[in-house]
């Protein structure tokens, strides 16, 4: 009898095309690719330069979301002339080689992980591979995804593969129910803390447990998604019948009894019992508060309820210069209450949290209320079909109604490649995924945490505990 | 490529946790569609100061290593977003290597893609390292790849552990997309049956 096998073991060996050594390397069959207009020129420059072609054209879809403008009234101009150069370049080069593109005027454009799943072009078993970190999103349907840089997009576009190195495997178990008001985003943050942002260098987390079970498939997307910032190069979850019922309808999933077959299959998709992991955490969300950050990386987070810490108390002389560092640059004083840090910007996007039940829960905590006087509020949907069903659901007005601008997709302000930057010493509440020196502008700082809390703070100007802002939300 | 065999030269300390790409490669310098002028870009805010003049405290505008080959860095090293300019713009200020106990997936990659070997040691052998070469008088390493060791001034000899498949590589420079493109006819055959076992992934 063959030995019981995790689900990642599973994808891998389903995907290897050989072994190429006895240390775990492996040459892996890619299914899909995602290809963006920042991280993939120099990779088709690579292929023009060298006279190849590319293996599968239909294995890729791209999509314009870093550089592109996100003001409220859609154009195709970009904000400077190196996105322009970007998004001209990129044009040229899907037409050139066969590949299929959303430009930033189609009606499926947005964030390449928010757009992806929506289109039903990721399924469960694949493997996939994009020139984005956030690429372990898909691993909420099942499907095995993980970010690559730029030479790596090259060799997958000449040759379906990846040199592929097996990583270890970790189960994160998380258990108990979530409390009113919270969010995978919370559950998310939390394991990175407890973790650490190299908690999971080397590993591909199986996300398993009640707690897991119970989130939406959406919600689940923003946990896989967050999984990087814990260093973890893919991070999945066994589909279920949520995902089954998420993806049936999507335009590319497959139909009739094709469908049937595949579904067949998938439900094959989960580690088998006595499958032994490389680690096991577990975290038990039942007295989960929400979380924010007041650090300069995810890991530097705390429940809202918290104070900014003392580095004074860390014994290690390198750690501590490293927490008074963050401090410095966060412009926080050791023992503040977080609840007291006054905000000047709201942001609310990013493939992280921009999808249409974070616009819903966004809309429950604003709706009547106005966005405080000193605060800019800005919500980018995370495609533009989100955008488009969020105005027939009538969140747009409310958001309009409570005074946030309401924009065009695109991952904006998340990294801030585009003309939505903040300023120096500027301080936001913030949806997404990255709170690193710099990340939303240069002196800029960033404060993560889920939408519905980013909503509260946007209201009360300082970071606020959602569940006594607007209670029952 | 160009090969890695055996390199000295100076070795400047930068050992603060969670260094991730956005530190090492700003945004605003990822707007290209080539390689070129990255050196600028790299580390920019702790390199220059507000007044675009280079920052004195940094340890690359220092006199000891403002040439340095090698980085010691510390943990988890090149964290976050998956962007190869942060290596690109490392070769181009001409390192060659980094030593550190962590480095973050993506980037690992990305300096086995470029020639940049990234090293990984314990953190008692990266301490070591670390208090001989923040002394300007000794801060010239000699990183040894085909022997597999680091020498240090003070005639220290420390041995590291690479994959052989990724140590051929860079020794070599190969091109990965040729080595690779030598098995197409495996990927072909093993394509034609994945696609046809599961005929929703056409």
């Amino acid at each position: 009898m063959p030995s019981p096998r995790t689900l990642y073991q599973k994808h891998i060996d389903s995907h290897t095309v050989c072994d190429l050594d006895d240390q775990g390397h492996v040459l892996l069959y890619i299914d899909r690719q995602v290809a963006n207009e920042y991280t993939s020129p120099q990779a088709f420059s690579g292929l023009r330069d060298t006279g190849r072609k590319v293996w599968r054209p239909a294995a890729t879809l791209a999509v314009v979301d870093h550089v592109n403008p996100t003001a409220p009234t859609r154009t195709a101009a970009m904000p400077d002339a190196g996105g322009a150069r970007q998004v001209s370049y990129f044009e040229e080069n899907c037409r050139d080689f066969g590949i299929e593109l959303f430009d930033v005027l189609d009606k499926r454009q947005g964030i390449e992980h928010v757009v992806a799943p929506e289109q039903g072009f990721i399924l469960p078993g694949m493997v996939v591979a994009a020139g984005d970190s956030h690429t372990t999103t898909y691993g909420a349907l099942g499907a095995f995804g993980f970010g690559i840089g730029t030479s790596e997009i090259e060799h997958l576009l000449a040759t379906q593969t990846l040199v592929y190195k097996r990583l270890k495997t970790m189960r994160v178990t998380v258990e108990g129910e979530l409390g009113a008001g919270l969010t995978s985003k919370d559950i998310i943050m939390a394991l990175i803390e407890k973790i650490g942002a190299s908690g999971a260098t080397g590993f591909a987390i199986e996300f398993t447990g009640p707690a897991i079970s119970d989130l939406s498939v959406e919600a689940r997307m923003t946990i896989c998604n967050m999984a990087v910032e814990a260093g973890a190069r893919g991070a999945f979850m066994a589909p279920d019948d949520k995902v089954f019922a998420y993806l049936q309808l999507k335009p590319r999933a497959p139909k009739g009894e094709v469908w049937e077959q595949a579904v067949e299959r998938w439900k094959g998709l989960y580690s088998d019992h006595g499958a032994v992991f490389d680690s096991e955490v577990s975290l038990d969300v039942s007295a989960l508060e929400p979380m924010v950050t007041w650090g300069t990386s995810p890991d530097q987070a705390a429940p809202v309820g918290g104070r900014v810490p003392d580095p004074a108390s860390q014994p290690d002389p390198i750690l501590r210069q490293g927490l008074q560092r963050a401090l410095d640059y966060m412009g926080l004083k050791p023992g503040t209450p977080l609840n007291e840090v006054v905000i000047s910007h709201a942001f609310i996007g990013s493939c992280t949290n921009a999808r249409i039940e974070d616009l819903r829960d966004v809309a429950r905590v604003v709706r009547g209320q106005r966005v405080a006087a000193h605060v800019r509020a800005m919500i980018v949907p995370g495609s533009t079909q989100v955008r488009d069903q969020a105005e027939d659901e009538g969140l747009a007005q409310i958001f309009r109604d409570a005074g946030f601008e309401w924009r065009q997709s695109g991952c904006s302000m998340c990294l801030a490649m585009n003309d939505d930057v903040l300023a120096p010493g500027d301080r936001c509440a913030s949806s997404t995924n990255r709170n690193f020196e710099g990340r939303q502008g240069a002196g800029a700082r960033t404060h993560l945490m889920s939408p519905a809390m980013v909503a509260a703070a946007a209201i009360t100007g300082h970071l606020t505990d959602v569940r006594a802002f607007a209670p029952g939300v | 490529m160009q090969p890695f065999t055996t390199i000295s030269g100076s070795a400047a300390p930068f050992l603060a946790a969670n260094i991730d790409t956005d530190v090492i490669m700003p945004k605003q310098f990822l707007k290209g569609i080539d390689r070129q002028g990255l050196d600028r870009g790299l580390f920019f805010d702790l390199r220059f100061l507000a007044s675009g003049e280079p920052n004195p405290d940094f340890v690359l505008n220092q006199p000891a290593w403002q040439d340095a080959a090698f980085l010691v860095t510390g943990p988890n090293f090149g964290c976050g977003s998956s962007r190869e300019h942060a290596v690109w713009g490392l070769k181009q200020v001409g390192i060659r290597a980094l030593i550190g106990t962590t480095f973050a997936g993506i980037f690992y990659d990305n300096c086995q893609r470029n020639g940049v070997l990234a090293i990984q040691l314990d953190a008692g052998q990266l301490k070591q390292i670390a208090e001989v070469i923040s002394v300007p008088a000794t801060a010239q390493i000699r990183v040894n790849l085909p022997g597999q060791t680091i020498e240090l001034a003070d005639g220290t000899r420390i041995a590291f552990e690479i994959d052989a498949l990724r140590k051929q590589s860079l020794l070599l420079g190969l091109d990965a997309i040729g080595t690779t493109l030598q098995r197409a006819g495996q990927i072909r055959a093993f394509e034609a049956r994945h696609l046809a076992e599961n005929p929703w992934l056409g």
